[in-house]
């Protein structure tokens, strides 16, 4: 009896005994990746709060400031004419068929230029400007971290969150609505070009009638956003870059999440904005 | 030369240093001191807690326990500014160079002489830019960016914006490694011109034996995380202990 009670408790044992170590293992699994959360919301509150510290110190970087205000604005220029200028193209071949079907042809410039100035340019350039501004400082910061550049910064008496962090995040809040504004032209100047592929206006007629429906209020709302996703851009790839890992792979990896992580914020700070647009009615 | 900085003032003190990252520990009960005009070498194998403890030393990492009083200041309690102001009396040379990728060698030099000697005119710039690269004997380089540069190149030109704000501490992490014979004797020879030329005070981590025979007045070697022996190149060198036989053999 004792006998075969002891054979059937054995196994039942040492199943339990599994059991408690498979869950002891899934809640130190769970424990690291909580731990690993808090860590990084730790590290992003604090990144966030030396940057906007050194943001209003009196030594400013002003000439670093400005060189990449030129990098970041200037170099990205052949880029965002492109893109802004196919965007008007494109939406003006697409919507046409469709507005000649309602008989509504006359407002093609207007409903391009509204959709272009409150929504596509924006979106458009914030995106690419993700891409290649993002990428760009993720990758950077990223390699001088490993390179210990950041490290030779901070042992010559600089402040690499003043110097690199802070020149970067500005630049980008600052030179990203310009680039918008300009997309915005050469958008409604690629739509005139789209327009007369399969008719015939003037350049005069079509930007008066473009800008018949347009006010001055609908740039607010797109030109404030804009600087919230030029921070974002700015603020995303620094960080990405400035907690980078020691190995040269992390430097891809910064390069790659900057991208990912600042185009998904420019979306969900696009809805935030539409939604608060929407609410107040401008 | 030992018997020479043993009346001079401490540089550096270290007490009961202790630095763990997670549950592991780097160094533990590190006590040390560096005299006014010596070269102290750190010797030790990779992974032994070297680099580690250099970083301590200039503040970039931050130690669990225990003090480090640089030109007696202590430097656990100095805050942001006070440590900045330490800092312009070190020069750290680093294990990759870490040369600013996106500046020439001019730039690179200029970068710190402008941060921390604010009232220089652009012509002494100029000048003491164009000294310390003579001293480290690549002024041709002066425009030339990192990426053109050779490994040997890349660490004298770091060894030189290290010189060029005139530091009283030299700390030298790994200073030959990577470099050809030739070139790692060229560096230890410039260490040894340095200590002369510009009077400073120096520790160098290193795990090669022939740049610790040219440079060192002192030598401390770390094994897993602690002092293993500290003595002159004579003692290590007569040593019959089977660990340090097979650095010096």
């Amino acid at each position: 009896m004792i006998k075969k009670t002891t054979s059937t408790l054995i196994p039942s044992l040492d199943k339990a005994k599994g059991q408690i170590i498979k869950l002891s293992e899934k809640t130190i699994v769970k424990k690291e990746e909580a731990n690993s959360f808090l860590t990084n919301v730790a590290d992003v509150t604090l990144f966030l709060t030396k940057t906007t510290k050194e943001t209003f110190t009196r030594d400013f970087e002003f000439k670093e400031f400005l060189r990449q205000c030129f990098e970041i604005g200037y170099k990205t220029l052949p880029l965002i004419s492109i893109t802004g200028t196919i965007m008007g193209l494109v939406l003006t071949i697409q919507s046409r068929p469709i507005l000649i079907k309602f008989g509504a042809e006359t407002l093609l410039p207007s409903m391009v230029a509204v959709s272009i100035i409150r929504e596509m340019g924006p979106v458009i350039t914030a995106l690419i400007c993700a891409g290649k501004i993002g990428s760009g400082i993720g990758a950077e910061l990223g390699s001088m971290k490993v390179t210990e550049q950041i490290d030779a910064m901070e042992v010559s008496s600089t402040n690499p969150i003043r110097y690199l962090v802070v020149t970067r995040v500005l630049a980008t809040t600052i030179m990203i609505p310009i680039l918008v504004l300009y997309a915005d032209g050469l958008g409604i100047l690629g739509s005139w070009i789209g327009a007369n592929i399969k008719g015939d206006v003037s350049f005069l007629l079509f930007f008066s009638r473009a800008f018949k429906h347009v006010e001055f209020i609908d740039f607010i709302p797109a030109f404030t956003k804009s600087f919230f996703f030029g921070a974002v851009i700015g603020l995303v790839g620094t960080y990405q870059g400035y907690n980078a890992g020691r190995g040269t792979e992390s430097v891809g990896k910064a390069a790659n999440t900057a991208v990912v992580l600042s185009s998904l914020l420019v979306i969900i700070i696009d809805m935030i904005a539409v939604q608060i647009t929407d609410m107040i009615a401008i | 030369m030992i018997n020479q900085v043993k009346n001079s003032k401490k540089v550096v003190e270290i007490i009961n240093l202790k630095k763990s990252f997670g549950n592991q520990i780097i160094l533990q009960n590190i006590s040390l001191s560096l005299m006014e005009g010596e070269n102290l070498v750190i010797l030790g194998k990779s992974g032994s807690g070297k680099s580690v403890l250099i970083k301590c030393l200039i503040g970039l990492l931050t130690t669990d326990s225990g003090q480090i009083n640089v030109f007696e200041e202590n430097m656990n309690s100095s805050t942001g500014k006070e440590l900045a102001l330490l800092r312009e009396k070190i020069g750290f040379l680093f294990q990759s160079s870490a040369l600013y990728d996106s500046m020439t060698v001019r730039q690179n030099l200029e970068f710190p002489l402008r941060r921390i000697k604010k009232n220089l005119t652009e012509n002494q710039i100029s000048e003491k830019v164009n000294e310390v690269l003579e001293n480290v004997g690549l002024i041709e380089s002066i425009n030339k960016m990192p990426s053109e540069l050779s490994g040997g190149m890349r660490k004298r030109i770091s060894l030189a914006r290290t010189l060029v704000v005139d530091p009283q501490l030299m700390l030298y992490d790994e200073p030959t490694t990577g470099l050809d014979p030739i070139t790692s004797n060229e560096i230890s020879l410039l260490i040894l011109d340095i200590q002369k030329k510009y009077k400073t005070s120096s520790i160098i981590i290193t795990h090669d034996i022939k740049c610790t025979q040219k440079t060192a007045n002192r030598i401390i070697m770390i094994e897993d995380g602690l002092i293993y022996k500290e003595g002159n190149l004579e003692s290590f060198e007569n040593e019959s202990d089977l660990l340090i036989k097979s650095y010096f053999n």
